[in-house]
């Protein structure tokens, strides 16, 4: 036991001397958070939109009065003609344009069917369709109002996001930040702490002592498993204070889940330490291995639905997954185990064989 | 006569085809200063992690202060006492951690490692560095104080694996006082190096060549037995491409 804590001790002094590791790994949250929050935001605002219409009336006038009222949009141009839009686009001064056919008042009196046409720019798919959604539901609701009760029934979809209804980003990334660090801080970490010692020979000095392989072990990931937590306590107040990230579910059940997931994290670090001959290695096989596949095939960055079947089948095998819907279904939606016990008990599962390996491994002290 | 400290019987090793040690056979009394010399590549190393329980041989048996070493259950690692030829004590910790450190590792009381740090650093004047990190002294004196961090727990056997590697004339003669100090003591000493006027200062010696045991006496013997003024003759009549055996 003394055993034990000595090296708990050691650990935790090789960490604290460390200053700029120990600095990046705090701040690494922080600025992760404050990353996603500001520059990656998917969220649809003020969007410069050009409307082409060839011959302005009272009933155009009132759709464009919609679109800025919306709050969504800004017009920035009334065309005569759709010329020079495809400059517009590529200046960037223009993400959506609406293009409506001449004469719409008189075209809306008579009872004719409007074709309007939705052009936007798809660089950024994912956000490009919601604007589309969103131009499409001001115009239905513009047409409604204009027709009034002329005309055969009209359909108009009531179009709700649940649990993030302004559909801020920030809901969304914060649960996989959190995997993304976890994994840094536990994976890489232990990985990188363990073959550091193979590089510079302290490992064979512990191996030839009486120090059981299992107590190296638990005495080193114990200083990462404070550290993890930290980190997930670090990003759950940035996201709170800055961006208002809600916490719908239970604090404990989110904390027990997260420790579950760096208990996940430091078994992976391990089982890379024992393949990797030198600290090189593992940091490529952890950034290789584990981050691309968390930040890839987790859902956080690309939704799973999106991936093709092969890279969706993949996605099973990646812990970050399970972890992903897990913390978003506790912070977004206020699930509790009831629902999310499956997810759990894959976690747990991946977290016993990857032990269970890595333990095997290290058991052999005998080459 | 006691039982040997270390007792070893066609103690063989192959990586695939290759025979990195050859059914060497050899004992060290206890109390005794071994010296285990030969070319890089001779087999040494492989040899003595054997010895330390860090790689299994491929047949033969040997025993380590009456434990046998070949099976992980047999082998008494608290009686073995291990310096690498690699500087292994942590760097970015101070002298006192890592003597705490290796001595909480060996099951040693805080009352116990107090008292055998001051007397061990008193032993190679290194107190006033007690609180310094080991990165900031010098090779020499690492060099010493990981001797002294691999006798902390007063193994029977301390095997050291080229420990004067890039040290100074001077420190060097130190750290033979101490190897001579440890063996006074009744601590058996098996010893590597590549120079051999070191080798002189060992009761006896053994040089490999490719594996197997090619000389083995006290220096005086190996020499008659070779008809060499030096041992380094001995060696290069040994060592040398083309030499007879």
């Amino acid at each position: 036991m003394s055993a034990y804590l000595g090296f708990v001790r050691k650990e935790a002094l090789h960490l604290l001397r460390d200053r700029q590791t120990l600095a990046i790994l705090l701040l690494l949250p922080l600025v992760q958070v404050l990353l996603f929050g500001f520059a990656v935001r998917t969220d649809v605002e003020e969007v410069r939109l050009v409307v082409v219409d060839p011959t302005p009336d009272v009933a155009t006038r009132l759709l464009r009065e919609r679109f800025t009222a919306s709050g969504r949009f800004q017009v920035v141009e009334v065309a005569p003609d759709t010329r020079g839009l495809e400059l517009r686009f590529r200046e960037g001064s223009a993400r959506q344009v609406l293009v409506l056919p001449p004469n719409v008042e008189n075209g809306l009196g008579r009872g004719d069917s409007l074709t309007i046409q939705l052009i936007s720019d798809g660089t950024d798919p994912n956000s490009s369709g919601i604007v589309q959604g969103y131009a499409a539901a001001v115009i239905q609701r513009w047409h409604r109002d204009a027709v009034g009760g002329r005309g055969g029934i009209s359909i108009v979809p009531a179009v709700r996001m649940r649990y993030n209804p302004t559909l801020e980003s920030a809901h969304l990334f914060v649960p996989g930040l959190m995997a993304f660090v976890l994994t840094i801080v536990s994976a890489l970490m232990t990985a990188i702490s363990i073959t550091r010692e193979k590089e510079t020979g302290t490992m064979e000095m512990l191996l030839v002592s009486p120090i059981r392989p299992a107590a190296i072990v638990t005495g080193k990931v114990t200083p990462y498993v404070i550290l993890g937590f930290l980190n997930v306590l670090l990003l759950l107040a940035a996201a709170r204070i800055v961006f208002g990230v809600p916490l719908r579910g239970s604090v404990l059940l989110l904390l027990t889940e997260c420790g579950l997931y760096i208990v996940t994290a430091l078994a992976l670090g391990i089982v890379i330490s024992t393949h990797a001959p030198n600290q090189r290695t593992a940091m490529l096989a952890a950034l290789a291995g584990l981050l691309m596949p968390t930040l890839m095939l987790s859902g956080f960055i690309f939704p799973l639905d999106s991936l093709p079947a092969p890279l969706r089948a993949l996605s099973h095998i990646v812990p970050a997954r399970w972890f992903l819907s897990v913390v978003r279904g506790i912070m977004v939606k206020g699930a509790g185990l009831a629902t999310l016990w499956q997810e759990t008990l894959v976690l747990l599962g991946m977290t016993a064989f990857f032990l269970t390996v890595g333990a095997r491994r290290l058991a052999i002290r005998l080459e | 006569m006691s039982a040997p400290a270390i007792d070893v019987r066609a103690l063989t090793r192959r990586f695939g085809s290759f025979t990195a040690v050859n059914a060497i056979t050899f004992q060290v009394e206890p109390g005794e200063v071994f010296g285990f010399l030969g070319a890089n590549g001779a087999g040494k190393t492989t040899a003595m992690r054997m010895l330390i329980g860090l790689l299994t041989p491929t047949s033969g048996s040997a025993t380590v202060a009456g434990h046998e070493v070949t099976t992980e259950a047999e082998l008494d690692r608290w009686r073995i006492g291990y310096m690498s030829q690699r500087f292994s004590l942590y760097e970015d910790l101070t002298v006192q951690e890592n003597i705490t450190l290796f001595g909480g590792i060996y099951g040693l009381s805080n009352k116990q490692i107090a008292e055998r740090s001051s007397e061990l650093l008193g032993q190679i004047g290194l107190e006033r560095t007690r609180r310094e990190l080991v990165r900031a002294i010098p090779l020499g004196w690492k060099q010493q104080l990981a001797f002294l961090v691999a006798l902390l727990h007063r193994p029977a056997v301390v095997f050291l694996d080229e420990p004067t590697g890039g040290v100074d004339p001077i420190t060097r003669r130190r750290f033979w006082e101490l190897i001579y100090q440890a063996a006074q003591a009744g601590t058996t000493v098996l010893v590597t190096t590549h120079y051999l006027d070191e080798a002189e200062y060992c009761h006896r010696v053994s040089i490999m060549v490719d594996g197997a045991i090619a000389a083995l006496g006290t220096p005086a013997e190996v020499k008659r037995d070779f008809g060499a003024a030096t041992l380094d003759d001995v060696f290069f009549a040994l060592t040398r491409p083309g030499a007879v055996r």
